[in-house]
């Protein structure tokens, strides 16, 4: 039977972890908030943009989602401020900023 | 009816490897292993097993490769020997910490330098803390025997842990011996098919595998990890057990050689145990009372077994084919006096050192060795307790 990883925590004792600490799901790595980790941070000049959508596939996280011929908001739970985005845009319309914003 | 043959052991563990035809068998060639990868890509090509053969780039790939095939829910192996395992290192550890089932075959020969294709067990003892259950052969018909037992030790629920299968290079690899093969179909059988419960491609279950694990939680999983390989004890017990009444053969964790009343024992691995019987036969034959701890299983280590079946002789030369570089003596010496003190058998203890990079040990070496045991308990002479046999 799979352990109900939802219920496993820092103080559960070893005998009840999972064997290897398998984790019995999927794309968990969502919940692990990457941009906490952020020095700089892409800050996104809306009136230059053209919706080009450049940005988004060098995105190493996938932090730059398109939907319906649009380019929405960075994802900033994961973004870690790399940069690259910046770097592409041929409109100027990412500004790197220094700090966690 | 046993099957009578004439093998080398790398011929009868790529004849073994054909009976059980795991999954995926990704392999690179090294030295005195070659043979087995090179004789399972012609089972596969002549159509007598269907194994997916990778040919990789190096061993840090084929471990890797294995790992990630192991993982897949594939029943997985490969085959080296010395600085291949060295390259191995790193993946080695993953694949007991991931806990997956997987198999090696290992044919000793020494780790450089001086480079030398030669036998001597410093690869093997070089992976001895990698969490690897590890079996050791004294000849072809041993390496067959364990082979076909590694799947069900590393599959059992108790234990999931990687077995890696060792013989001698070229003493026991390319030397041919007689054999008793079983038949194919008693060898499925025993073996079974492998149904893990939980694998990467199982579509509906995703797992994750390896995860990065904080101080919180990497500390329990390693406990985890040492209890699999307590287990792995009683299981290693059972299945020799079970192929014991399907062969008629083999050892549990140790063979005990003419020990029940004998005052002096050796303590030995691998192909040099047939020499050290050849020097008991001919020593008992003198009415010396002598016999032969031969160790089968060195992962787990069987420290109270051991200092169990020692308690009662005078004296024991602990023998390592291996340098540890410590000052102190070999793997085996060290283990081995550490388990006789845990348990309190407090007995006479010498370790030697023999047959480093295929250096000659022979039956008048054994003898010496018993008779320098002998005068240190009768006459009280003082002997160096640790040596090195037949250094310049």
């Amino acid at each position: 039977m799979r352990t109900d990883i939802t219920k496993i925590n820092e103080t559960t004792p070893h005998d009840q972890l999972t064997e290897g600490l398998m984790v019995f799901a999927g794309g968990t790595s969502k919940l692990f908030n990457t941009g906490e980790w952020r020095t700089n941070t892409p800050v996104i000049h809306e009136e230059k943009c053209k919706h080009c959508f450049l940005c988004t596939p060098v995105c190493p996280d996938g932090c730059i989602p398109v939907e319906g011929g649009k380019r929405l908001p960075i994802d900033m739970d994961h973004c870690k401020g790399c940069g690259i985005c910046a770097a592409v845009c041929p409109f100027d319309a990412i500004e790197m900023k220094e700090g966690n914003i | 009816m046993a099957i009578k043959d004439r093998m080398s052991g790398n011929e009868a563990v790529a004849y073994a490897i054909r009976q059980v035809n795991p999954d995926v068998m990704p392999a690179f060639p090294i030295t005195p292993s070659t043979e087995i990868p090179q004789m399972v890509s012609t089972y596969i090509a002549n159509g007598e097993m269907d194994t997916e053969f990778i040919p990789v780039e190096s061993e840090h790939s084929s471990m890797s490769a294995t790992i990630g095939a192991e993982a897949a829910g594939a029943r997985s192996l490969t085959a080296t020997s010395s600085a291949g395992l060295a390259l191995m290192w790193e993946e080695l550890l993953l694949a007991s910490s991931n806990r997956l089932p997987l198999v090696l075959t290992l044919v000793n020969r020494t780790l450089s330098g001086p480079i030398n294709i030669n036998c001597d067990h410093s690869d093997g003892m070089g992976a001895r803390d990698t969490g690897w259950i590890q079996i050791y052969a004294e000849n072809n018909q041993e390496a067959y025997d364990n082979f076909i037992q590694a799947y069900p030790i590393a599959e059992d629920k108790r234990v999931h842990l990687p077995v890696m299968i060792c013989q001698d290079g070229f003493i026991t690899s390319h030397a041919v011996e007689n054999i008793e093969l079983l038949e194919d179909e008693k060898v499925k059988e025993f073996v079974g098919e492998y149904e893990p419960e939980e694998f990467l491609l199982n579509p509906g279950n995703p797992i994750a595998v390896g995860p990065y694990s904080i101080s919180n939680y990497a500390m329990e999983a390693k406990k985890n990890q040492e209890i699999a390989m307590e287990n792995s004890k009683e299981v290693i017990i059972e299945v020799a057990e079970k192929y014991r009444e399907l062969s008629g053969r083999g050892f549990s964790l140790f063979e005990e050689y003419r020990t029940e009343d004998a005052d002096y024992i050796m303590l030995i691995m691998g192909s040099a145990a047939g020499t050290a019987k050849q020097a008991v036969d001919d020593l008992r034959e003198q009415g010396k009372k002598v016999g032969v701890l031969k160790l089968r299983v060195f992962r787990p280590f069987p420290a109270k077994e051991i200092a169990e079946a020692l308690k009662n002789c005078k004296a024991v030369a602990i023998m390592d084919r291996c340098e540890s570089y410590n000052g102190n003596g070999g793997p085996l010496g060290g283990e081995v006096t550490s388990a006789l003190f845990r348990f309190k058998v407090m007995i006479e203890a010498v370790n030697y050192i023999y047959g480093l990079a295929g250096r000659d040990f022979t039956v008048s070496d054994v003898c010496g060795i018993f008779e320098e045991l002998e005068d240190m308990i009768v006459n009280g002479t003082e002997i160096e307790q640790f040596q090195y046999i037949r250094l310049r």
